[in-house]
């Protein structure tokens, strides 16, 4: 029953969707820009920055790369704002900014 | 051997539940469910079975735990009645559409107001459209069959979908009757593991349920669950078949009593299916040819085959415990009526609202109500739409 999904698209036959719309292969997420409806824009200042890691588990998508032990700048095609992130800074290394 | 037994339908089910032994149940209390609940945490306290026993703050969590649990990988049930159904509204529907086969012990209350605790149907027939499949118990026995059943139902490929069993409060739910149960062994051989294909804790095959579904799926998703439905109907009569070889029991969609050759018939659900039984068996000796069509299932609705097992009747009165507040009866009339309409079987037809918190039902109303039938028929008397029966007039 396991399908493929990324063989399925809007013009997918009944037929072809998963029993109870079931998404197999995680990380489908990523095809889907969210950033695009953003209403305030976290803006990342590294020399702030202590690479303590608070900000990236809180992101609800994934906004925040991690690589090596280290964050870099936003992945703004999925942040919508919400300002978790610079709620959960200790350091001042985000601030946020109104609008897009 | 059968084990030969008294209960009431309430421990009957509980008993099933125990010689099934299902992963998770989460519940709350509710009269007249609560017992069920109650056995099962003895049996686990008893160390009879391994079940995990979630206490939960509302119906609204019982069937939200239940959806998780189901979705995670496990056998899951719960019970309830009336309110308590009312506050899982929003999950049932969420059960269905993520095809979780989900066990539901239903016990029959009125739903509120004016509050009252006793049997009506209002509970299950408000939720007739939820998606459920709904199978519908004469009495304790048949609550303990049916319960056997559930899950060779809900859980095969071809449906998976919850369902429902129900029974009356009270008059089922605390009646103590005699019952036939079978073996241990014979109960689990015929319920077997529960083998999902795909689960949220099956580790290394990832997979997300109850996703966001834009409009371009949504519809699609639905005709997927409404084929599944459809799947049931086939799937209850092979269980039935196969329960029948352990058990000696026949069950159908519904079951016809002195329907072959009567005139005048019956379509009811649940514990009053007895009285009327009793009061057929009088009126029969006394030379009137009137039978019974007692639904079993009701979700999905075997609607060609009702009305082929009414077609030569006269005269028919259509039984609800429910009154849809249409202005115009209750939900299994019209249901009854469409069907026979569909099939093109014309006959005489009033919608009878009985029984409705609790209100007796006796083999007086039976006799009443086929008088009626008779009077409309044969006598020329005007034709009555809908009925309370049962009702103190001036």
């Amino acid at each position: 029953m396991r399908t493929d999904i990324s063989k399925i698209n809007l013009e997918s036959p009944y037929t072809d969707l998963t029993e109870g719309l079931k998404v197999f292969n995680g990380g489908t997420s990523k095809q889907f820009h969210t950033g695009e409806w953003r209403t305030n824009t976290p803006v990342f200042h590294a020399d702030k920055c202590k690479q303590c890691l608070l900000c990236a588990p809180v992101c609800p998508d994934s906004s925040i790369p991690v690589k090596d032990g280290k964050r870099g700048d936003f992945l703004y095609d999925y942040c919508k704002g919400c300002g978790i992130c610079a709620k959960a800074c200790p350091f001042d290394a985000i601030s946020m900014k109104e609008g897009k | 051997m059968a084990i030969r037994e008294r209960m009431s339908g309430n421990e009957a089910v509980s008993y099933a539940i125990k010689q099934i032994n299902p992963d998770v149940m989460p519940a709350f209390p509710i009269t007249p469910s609560t017992e069920i609940p109650q056995y099962v945490s003895t049996y686990i306290a008893n160390g009879e079975i391994d079940t995990e026993f979630i206490p939960v703050e509302s119906e609204h969590s019982s069937m939200s735990a239940a959806v998780g649990a189901s979705a995670a990988g496990a056998r899951t049930l719960t019970a309830t009645s009336s309110c308590g159904m009312a506050l899982m509204w929003e999950e049932l529907y969420i059960a269905a559409s993520n095809r979780l086969p989900i066990a539901l012990a239903l016990v029959n209350r009125t739903l509120s107001g004016p509050i009252n605790i006793n049997c009506d149907h209002t509970d299950s027939m408000g939720a007739r459209d939820s998606g459920w499949i709904q199978i519908y118990s004469e009495n304790n026995q048949e609550a303990y069959d049916n319960f056997v059943q559930a899950y060779r139902i809900a859980e095969h490929p071809d449906v998976r979908l919850p369902i429902m069993i129900c029974q009356d409060g009270f008059i089922t739910s605390h009646g103590v009757e005699n019952i036939s149960l079978l073996e241990d062994d014979l109960v689990k051989n015929f319920v077997g593991e529960y083998n999902p294909e795909e689960y949220l804790l099956n580790a290394g095959n990832p997979m997300a349920l109850g996703t966001y579904s834009v409009t371009n799926f949504c519809m699609e998703a639905n005709k997927l669950q409404e084929i599944a439905m459809e799947n049931a109907k086939q799937v209850i009569l092979d269980v039935a078949k196969e329960f029948e070889q352990i058990s000696g029991r026949k069950y159908a969609f519904f079951e016809e009593y002195k329907l072959e050759d009567a005139d005048y018939a019956m379509v009811i659900i649940n514990s009053a299916a007895g009285t009327a039984k009793d009061a057929i068996d009088v009126l029969r000796e006394s030379g009137k040819k009137v039978g019974l069509l007692k639904i079993r299932v009701f979700r999905p609705f075997p609607e060609d085959e009702i009305a082929k097992a009414l077609a030569h009747v006269k005269g028919l009165a259509i039984m609800d415990r429910a009154d849809s507040y249409r202005g115009g009866g209750g939900p299994l009339g019209v249901e009854v009526r469409s069907a026979l309409f569909k099939n093109k079987v014309m006959l005489d037809s009033v919608n009878f609202i009985y029984g409705l918190g609790g209100r007796d039902f006796t083999t007086g109303d039976v006799a009443d109500i086929f008088e009626t039938l008779e009077d409309i028929v044969e006598r020329g008397a005007k034709p009555v739409d809908y009925k309370y029966i049962g009702l103190r007039e001036a």
